[in-house]
């Protein structure tokens, strides 16, 4: 899924880091195809180079060597707001149809089952980025109908589109899951199946999406992770398995 | 650091301690443990270990924040007990994101009543927060989000070095520090260490808060651990792992705040009981170019 993820960031790129496998997936993309990738993370690294992977969004590492840091109004209004981010990249507890996503709470908010950690600067990122991805292990319980809460805005909001509610960037153009990609349909703003990983078919995504999932006409192939991605995020990005799981 | 609590923190104040992962003053949230402070308003970005601790100290009335976690890790229990109605004591919550968070301690540094933000728009958070509301711009008839200022009555702030007036240099992630001591009533400064004026003079580009809106300053080297000082040391990222198997369970959080709070007397005690600590995160060598300042 990080190799995968990597693939969808472009050299040149300018991407708002979100914490999670996120963080793995640009710093694997910034060690392959996208040397030049510029890193923003809301912590105020710019154009970081971490020498580790980063342990948080607000490591060290992410300082030293970095070509500015700056304060957190700086990245929020200057940076962000001003449509400087072409790309953010954000994880979520729980995806929805329309590619809203919810970081805050499962069941109702004045009482819930799981408080989650909330926003951060995810709804802002989701709001303001040029485009969004986001990475998200599929399961019936991530992919509901509807989120219990919707935290950073998708493609809809009761069915009133984004760029109706004045939401500056595109929002969710696809969601990168285990087994395949979803893309926002540019019509119906829903998520879409467009591609398959190897060995999964329509039926195995759909069993794991809390909604009728329609699809593109023609599906794309997922291909697997290169040796050379598998050696990178096991042994040089990731040995600890603090993002790898299982 | 116990002259500092008892003078400038009082039951019932908004406290701030801030720092993005980097310069978070623990050792300022543990003195205001053992000092027994009660029904405070605490203000941050991100609660981070030293809320749950506070929170499950009994210290907290309120949580003012943007996320809740504990970065790669997962959770904090004491503030998930408290929110989900399964800890001892209820704990009121205001939410807002970083933005909106930042945008608080900017209005509230520049004394104004609110900042407006284009923000929010198709999330859930006005709904359940009635203090985000909107504004329409004079000028373009634009719809924009507000937030309220944020007018701490004690902001707590960790730095690399300041002088005895309290000029105070910071370097690496710099957060909202600067924004949130400006927005705040009082403001303590604590370093991990005293230098001469002549040192801050020599690079006063460094200086993010000026002796100016500083009421006191305290000396206490590893006073940001487990959290982490640039260039001084690094992130103990083995306690952050080891903090998720103990705020999860209330009886090994009581005693982890019995063990290296209520029974040390001082962050001096705190980090002698932790031997290991400088061989473990002590940092490398990354010097700076310096620049000329002649004129």
């Amino acid at each position: 899924m990080a190799a995968v993820a990597a693939r969808e960031l472009r050299d040149g790129e300018v991407v708002f880091v979100g914490i999670g496998l996120p963080n793995l997936a640009c710093n694997l993309a910034r060690r392959t195809h996208a040397p030049r990738l510029v890193l923003i993370y809301e912590s105020g690294a710019i154009g970081a180079v971490p020498e580790r992977l980063p342990v948080s969004i607000g490591d060290p590492a992410l300082v030293t060597g970095s070509s500015m840091v700056c304060g957190m109004a700086d990245v929020f209004q200057s940076i962000l707001q001003s449509g400087r981010i072409e790309v953010g990249f954000l994880g979520g507890a729980q995806v929805d149809r329309y590619g809203n996503i919810n970081t805050t709470v499962v069941g109702s908010y004045e009482r819930p089952a799981v408080r989650l950690p909330g926003s951060g600067g995810a709804a802002e990122i989701a709001i303001h980025a040029r485009r969004l991805l986001i990475v998200s292990k599929l399961s019936l319980r991530a992919f509901p109908e509807r989120v219990d809460f919707i935290t950073s805005p998708g493609q809809r909001h009761d069915g009133v589109p984004r760029s109706r509610l004045g939401m500056p960037g595109a929002g969710p153009v696809k969601v990168i899951t285990d087994k395949a990609i979803l893309e926002a349909d540019e019509a119906t703003g829903e998520m879409v199946l467009a591609a398959l990983y190897p060995r999964v078919d329509d039926a195995d995504v759909r069993r794991e999406v809390g909604w009728s999932l329609r699809r593109r006409p023609r599906l794309g192939r997922v291909e697997p992770p290169s040796a050379t991605e598998v050696r990178l995020l096991r042994e040089v990005l990731d040995p600890r398995r603090l993002y790898l799981k299982g | 650091m116990r002259d500092a609590v008892a003078r400038f923190v009082h039951d019932g104040d908004t406290v701030v301690i801030e720092g993005f992962t980097h310069l978070i003053c623990f050792a300022a949230g543990h003195e205001i443990i053992r000092q027994g402070r009660r029904n405070l308003t605490l203000a941050r970005l991100t609660p981070d270990l030293i809320y749950d601790q506070m929170i499950a100290a009994g210290c907290a009335r309120k949580l003012t924040f943007s996320w809740a976690g504990n970065p790669g890790v997962g959770s904090l229990h004491a503030f998930r007990r408290a929110v989900e109605g399964k800890g001892a004591a209820p704990l009121e919550i205001e939410e807002y994101s970083h933005f909106g968070m930042v945008a608080r301690f900017s209005a509230g540094a520049a004394r104004l009543p609110f900042w407006p933000l284009r923000n929010y728009m198709g999330t859930d958070l006005p709904r359940v927060n009635p203090r985000i509301r909107t504004v329409t711009c004079p000028y373009t008839g634009e719809q924009l989000a507000t937030v309220p200022a944020l007018n701490p009555e004690v902001t707590i702030v960790h730095a690399q070095r300041a002088d005895a007036e309290g000029n105070t240099q910071i370097w690496g992630l710099l957060g909202v520090q600067k924004e949130a001591a400006f927005a705040s009533q009082r403001v303590i400064v604590v370093v991990e260490e005293l230098v001469d004026q002549s040192v801050i003079r020599s690079d006063p580009n460094r200086t993010v808060i000026p002796g100016m809106i500083v009421h006191g300053v305290v000396v206490e080297p590893w006073g940001a651990h487990p959290s982490y000082v640039q260039g001084y040391y690094d992130r103990d990222n083995d306690f952050y792992l080891a903090w998720e198997p103990i705020s999860r369970d209330p009886d090994k959080l009581a005693r982890y705040l019995d063990e290296f709070i209520y029974a040390v007397p001082d962050r001096a005690a705190y980090v002698r009981k932790q031997p290991g600590l400088a061989a473990r995160l002590r940092a490398g060598e990354r010097f700076s170019s310096g620049v000329n300042y002649g004129f």
